[in-house]
Order: C-alpha cells, then sequence, then structure tokens
C-alpha cells in the first residue's frame, strides 16, 4: 500500500478527514521553508503538499505568484526541491509528501528522469496544474512504473459525463478543485460542496480533499466535513510573507507562526466531525 | 491554375484530434478550463459546417474590415534595394490597422454563437487588444484587456484608442510585464469567469483549438495574395516573408502556400539587441521545447525550464513563443527562420516610409529588414511577397525616442 493510501486508511479507521497544508519549496529561504516542512507532522500536518516554483503559475492567485517568485530569487530548482524531500526523509518516513507544480520545469527536467528522481526522494504523489487528462499519457506511465501516485483535479466544470474519463488512472487521492477560479479567492460555501462531492464519491472510492479558498480551521471543518481532506496553501504563505522583510529575509519567528496557524487548522480538522455529523 | 508540384501528402491538414502539429501544439489546462476549451473546438467546428457563418463572416470582412486588402508593387523599395521585385500584401490597411482583425472578427462571431457575454484578450503591441475592442464595440459586449505594464507605457496611443472604444484596461504587474504576463493574467480571469466569457486569443498559439482556428481566420491574407500574384505576374512568388512573435501573420500568409513548394516560406523572428545577448525574442534560433500558455512549443527557458523574458523594440513580438505549427514547420524545414535585431528594423522602418510612403509598424519592419538584406542578391525576375501585418503610427513614439527626437 502506497504512504498516501496507507495514510487515508488510518485516518478513515480514526473516522476523521486529513489536513493538507501546502509550502512552496524555497519560499523565502531554503532554510525556512525546511524548518517549516520538518515542523508540519508535529503541527498537525496529515499529507504536505509542496509547491515546486514556476515562473508562470497561471492556476495560481497574487499570493502563490509573489511565492514562486521569491522561491526562484532565492535560487529554487526542481532538485533542490527534491532535495529538500530527501532531508525530511531522514527524520520521517510516514507522513505522505505530494509535489504541485507545472509541466514544463518536470518536461525540462525529463519526466522520466523526474518520476524516478522523485519516488528516490521520497515523493508519494504528483499534481500536475496544466496536464490535463487529454495530455496524460506523458506521464502516466512513468509515474506508475515508479509508483508514484497521479492525483488529478477535479473541477465545478467537471461535468458528470468527463468525471469518469478524468479520473482514469488516478491514484493516492482526488483533489477537488472547489470554485472556478485561482488560488486564494474565493471560498465555496459548504452548500456548494454537498452538492459537488457526492458526484465523485459516486464513480470513485478514492479519498477527496479540497483544495482552493480553504483558509480558517472552520473552512477546514468544513472540507472534512463534506470531503476527506483539506488542503490549505494561501492562508499559510500570507503568513509567512507577513514574517518576512523588505529584502525578503525571513524574521526568527517566521516558520513558528506558519506552523502555529498548521496547529490551529489542525484542530479544526480534528474536531469536525466531533459533534456527530459522522464518517 | 498552379503548375507547381504538390506534395502527396498536404502540410495543410494539421492539427490531428489532439491539436498536434508533429510534437507540439495540444491542450495544457487545468482541468477547470478544459471543459471550455472543448466548447469551443466544438463552437468552431460548428460554425466551420455552417455555410450561414461563412456568409456572415465575408459580408464583415468585406464590409467592416475592409478586405481583400491591396497587393502593393514596392517599385522605388525594389529599385533602391536592386533586386528581386518586391510585393507588399497591404494587411495594414485592414480597420484598425493590422492583420489582427481577421481573427478578432472571425472570433467574436464564435462568441456569439456560443452565447458568451462577456470578452477578454491580451495584448502585447496593442494591435491585437485594438481588434478585440473595436469588435465588441460593434457588437455590444463588454471586453477586458489585459496588458503588461510595461507594454502600457510604450503603447501609449494603442490604450487610450482602446479606452476610447469602450474598454478595460488592466495593467499586468508580474513579471516584466509583457504580453507573456498579459497572457497568464487572461487565462486566470477566464478560470474564474467559465460561464459568460469568451476568451480571444490574438495569436496562433494557446490550446487547441486556437493555433488552428486563428490560423484559419487569418489564411485569408495567403489566400488573396496568392490570387492577387497571379493577376500581377501570372505565378507564384518566390519568396513568401512574415515577421514573427506568435505567429498568426506569417501562419497566414504561409499556410495557404505550404504545399506550393516552389516557394521558399521565410519567417523573421524578433533578434532584439542581437541573438547571442540575453536580449532577444527568437524562440527558434535559441530557444526549445517545453509547455506554457496550453501548449507545447519552442520557448526560451533556463536549464530548469523556468520561462525566460523577452526583449524586442516591437511590444508585438516581444513573446517567449512561438506558435506551435510553426515549431513544427521548423523542425520539418518547410519553412526558414531568421531574424533580424531593433537596428535592423529601426533603419528598415525608415526605409519603407521615405522610399514608399507607408509607415509600418515595427512588427512588419523585422521582414522588411530581412528583405533588405535578400533582395538585393537576388535576380530582377524574382518576386518576394511579404506581408505588411500593420501601420507604424503607435510606433512613431517609440522610433522618435530611438533616433533622439522629443516629441
Amino acid at each position: 500500500m502506497s504512504r498516501i493510501a496507507a495514510r487515508f486508511a488510518a485516518l478513515r479507521a480514526q473516522r476523521r478527514g486529513a489536513l493538507i497544508p501546502f509550502l512552496e519549496a524555497w519560499d523565502p529561504d531554503r532554510a525556512t521553508s525546511m524548518e517549516i516542512l520538518r515542523g508540519m507532522p508535529d503541527a498537525g500536518a496529515d499529507l504536505i503538499e509542496i509547491g515546486m516554483p514556476f515562473t508562470d503559475p497561471m492556476a495560481d492567485g497574487p499570493i502563490i505568484q509573489a511565492a514562486a517568485k521569491r522561491a526562484l530569487a532565492a535560487g529554487a530548482t526542481v532538485a533542490g526541491t527534491l532535495g529538500m524531500v530527501r532531508e525530511f526523509r531522514e527524520h520521517d518516513s510516514e507522513t505522505p509528501i505530494v509535489l504541485m507544480g507545472y509541466l514544463n520545469p518536470v518536461l525540462s527536467h525529463g519526466v522520466e528522469r523526474f518520476c524516478a528522481d522523485a519516488a528516490a526522494s521520497g515523493v508519494d504523489g504528483l499534481i500536475i496544474v496544466d496536464l490535463p487528462t487529454e495530455e496524460a499519457d506523458l506521464l502516466l506511465p512513468h509515474a506508475r512504473a515508479h509508483a508514484i501516485d497521479f492525483i488529478r483535479l477535479i473541477a465545478p466544470t467537471t461535468d458528470d459525463a468527463r468525471l469518469p474519463k478524468v479520473l482514469s488512472g488516478s491514484s493516492g487521492f482526488i483533489y477537488y478543485v472547489s470554485i472556478t477560479g485561482i488560488t486564494g479567492t474565493r471560498t465555496a460555501s459548504a452548500t456548494e460542496l454537498a452538492a459537488a462531492i457526492p458526484r465523485i464519491r459516486a464513480v470513485s472510492d478514492l479519498p477527496v480533499a479540497i483544495g482552493f479558498g480553504v483558509r480558517t480551521p472552520e473552512q477546514a471543518a468544513e472540507a472534512v466535513r463534506a470531503g476527506d481532506g483539506a488542503v490549505v496553501a494561501s492562508a499559510l504563505i500570507d503568513t509567512l510573507s507577513a514574517g518576512i522583510d523588505a529584502q525578503g529575509r525571513a524574521a526568527p519567528d517566521t516558520a513558528r507562526r506558519v506552523l502555529d496557524q498548521v496547529r490551529a487548522l489542525a484542530q479544526g480538522v480534528r474536531t469536525a466531525r466531533a459533534t456527530g455529523v459522522a464518517a | 491554375m498552379d503548375t507547381t508540384t504538390t506534395l502527396p501528402n498536404s502540410l495543410r491538414s494539421g492539427p490531428d484530434t489532439r491539436g498536434k502539429f508533429g510534437d507540439y501544439g495540444g491542450r495544457f489546462v487545468a482541468e477547470t478550463l478544459m471543459p471550455l476549451i472543448l466548447a469551443v473546438e466544438r463552437a468552431y467546428d460548428d460554425a466551420r459546417a455552417d455555410p450561414a457563418f461563412r456568409t456572415e463572416l465575408d459580408a464583415y470582412m468585406t464590409n467592416y474590415v475592409g478586405r481583400p486588402t491591396p497587393l502593393w508593387f514596392a517599385e522605388r523599395l525594389t529599385r533602391k534595394l536592386g533586386g528581386a521585385k518586391v510585393y507588399f500584401k497591404r494587411d495594414e490597411l485592414n480597420h484598425t490597422g493590422s492583420h489582427k482583425a481577421n481573427n478578432c472578427m472571425g472570433q467574436i462571431l464564435i462568441a456569439r454563437r456560443m452565447g458568451k457575454t462577456r470578452i477578454i484578450a491580451e495584448t502585447g503591441a496593442g494591435q491585437h487588444g485594438v481588434a478585440t475592442a473595436t469588435m465588441c464595440a460593434l457588437f455590444g459586449l463588454p471586453c477586458t484587456i489585459y496588458m503588461g505594464a510595461t507594454d502600457v507605457e510604450r503603447q501609449k496611443p494603442n490604450v487610450f484608442r482602446m479606452k476610447l472604444l469602450g474598454a478595460e484596461i488592466v495593467p499586468v504587474t508580474s513579471g516584466a510585464g509583457t504580453l507573456k504576463d498579459a497572457m497568464n493574467e487572461a487565462l486566470r480571469d477566464w478560470v474564474a469567469n467559465v460561464d459568460n466569457t469568451f476568451y480571444l486569443i490574438g495569436t496562433v498559439a494557446g490550446p487547441h483549438p486556437y493555433p488552428m482556428m486563428v490560423r484559419d481566420f487569418q489564411s485569408v491574407i495567403g489566400e488573396e495574395a496568392k490570387v492577387q500574384m497571379h493577376a500581377a505576374e501570372g505565378r507564384l512568388p518566390d519568396i513568401a516573408i512574415a515577421c514573427i512573435g506568435g505567429g498568426s501573420n506569417a501562419m497566414g500568409l504561409f499556410h495557404p502556400f505550404l504545399d506550393d513548394v516552389s516557394v521558399r516560406l521565410i519567417g523573421v523572428e524578433a533578434a532584439g539587441r542581437g541573438i547571442d545577448t540575453h536580449e532577444h525574442a527568437a524562440s527558434l534560433a535559441r530557444g526549445r521545447p517545453g509547455v506554457l500558455h496550453g501548449n507545447r512549443t519552442y520557448l526560451l527557458q533556463d536549464a530548469d525550464g523556468q520561462i525566460e523574458e523577452a526583449h524586442s523594440i516591437s511590444a508585438g513580438l516581444d513573446y517567449p513563443g512561438i506558435g506551435p505549427e510553426h515549431a513544427w514547420l521548423h523542425d520539418i524545414g518547410r519553412v526558414e527562420y531568421v531574424s533580424a535585431t531593433d537596428d535592423e528594423a529601426l533603419a528598415a522602418f525608415q526605409l519603407c516610409t521615405s522610399t514608399e510612403g507607408i509607415i509600418p509598424a515595427l512588427e512588419p519592419a523585422h521582414a522588411i529588414a530581412h528583405v533588405a538584406k535578400i533582395a538585393p542578391g537576388m535576380d530582377a525576375d524574382k518576386i518576394i511577397l511579404m506581408n505588411l501585418c500593420g501601420r507604424g503610427d503607435k510606433d512613431i513614439f517609440t522610433v522618435a525616442e530611438h533616433l533622439g527626437f522629443s516629441l
């Protein structure tokens, strides 16, 4: 069983959803992002999503765009991002790590080599934003060969006829993009989520994580009541960016502040179903 | 009519059903947009199969855009260069002053067929923005134009024209604030407004079906030129030449000639301060294949796959990629791709203005620069057909500054 499947199975046994916090690799520098990454499991992260910086993140809002820009200025590379995962794995062999990014840096690294290097570094899953199912044969066989879960995005615009096609070949979990829009802007309502998730459940047994617009512990709780996991990105990067100075340097407590926020989000996720709405 | 050999397998049949020209093109967009891209493809397929659409488009092209545009024998320029006969396809005489109107008229009719009520577009030099804003004014549709903040600054006349036409201009400050960044921002808008909005892409790039659809709407340039050249000279040109940023005016000129093997096709990229500097926009000469803005094509990028900034004196050529069909035509060797520097384009701009009384845009000035390089070495009975795709009124401030005049 993959680390991702094992983690979701364990959470199901505990009858709770997953908190999946996001960090942009090397934002604002390697040491700070490494400190955040290392601290996340203790702060309550069940899985961790790491953003691979790209110059042209077309699906991202201003907050993650700025994070990518800082990361690239700090020297982020594909190899550097994989190096962070390798270092993380020296102390943690259980928390699943998912990389999220855009296709071009992966192509530039070589798709096959990228999957091999990612697997060797301890990466468990991949989300490639600009690789729709129509083009997925480019990557899917290589991900499969290296036992990396290929996590698909489902959007509100994905209709029922298209759903099974998009999900073919997907594994690990399903990432539901809860709004039509870019990251860090609008938040989906509980009603919207309640209507959307059963559509996915009808065609797949994979866990469903909800992202885009999940910012507060309450919204994270909302997400795990509707689905199986909550991805929080822009809200954490907001906290991080508030702690860096005009020269882009992190303050001594930047990582601690981000991790405190992860802790609060974890609290929200862990108490979400305590009211008896139940899994 | 033609006596030239036609290749057994036409080069004009692409793309395939996945939107690929060889290895290039495709549909690399986020899932949120994918159903929309497919809807645009269906709408375009329906329109193509509908004779009423062709009739409607033709009527607008004749009576509003002003087609056909003339074919002009540039006699004084020919004499000055002292070699091959040079003809201009006068697409700068289109309504709005460039070839962009051909595509905007076609796409806005598609948007109307789809029932979309809002139009967005990206623009570099502002020519596509102006053409889009013009069609939106004509059809009474609200319009938002994304334009890099750097380009807003260097293309003030076009910014003002767009505002007069009723468009909302959004200056984009991310990246270097040029065409690439404007396209990112337009895609972000589209993803957030999928229900009512049509993205009117200005060049032969982006996800399928855009490279094909824009090419089809621009092919009127080459189709007319072929007929006009036959009337003027009784034969095909020896060379057809056009400048290339994303490559829509070049694709429009080249496509009807792709199977005419006697016609040499030459695309001129912007070499900026020189293709051996880091300040140019020559994606084919100095880039390598990658994926950006929905398609696989040649891109200016670093060793780690990060996209590099392009540079050109011409805002319309200032893009680190190129349309996927050009990438394919480059690889199979059907089209030759060369480049011209900022300085060469400036000199050509002045040459054309003073010998022909036509102020060209800085974009086709790159093509004129290459004509000036090759025409003198050719026999007097040879014919060069060049697409003069835009007029230069918008560029007089930039040119004045480079020539040391203060307006």
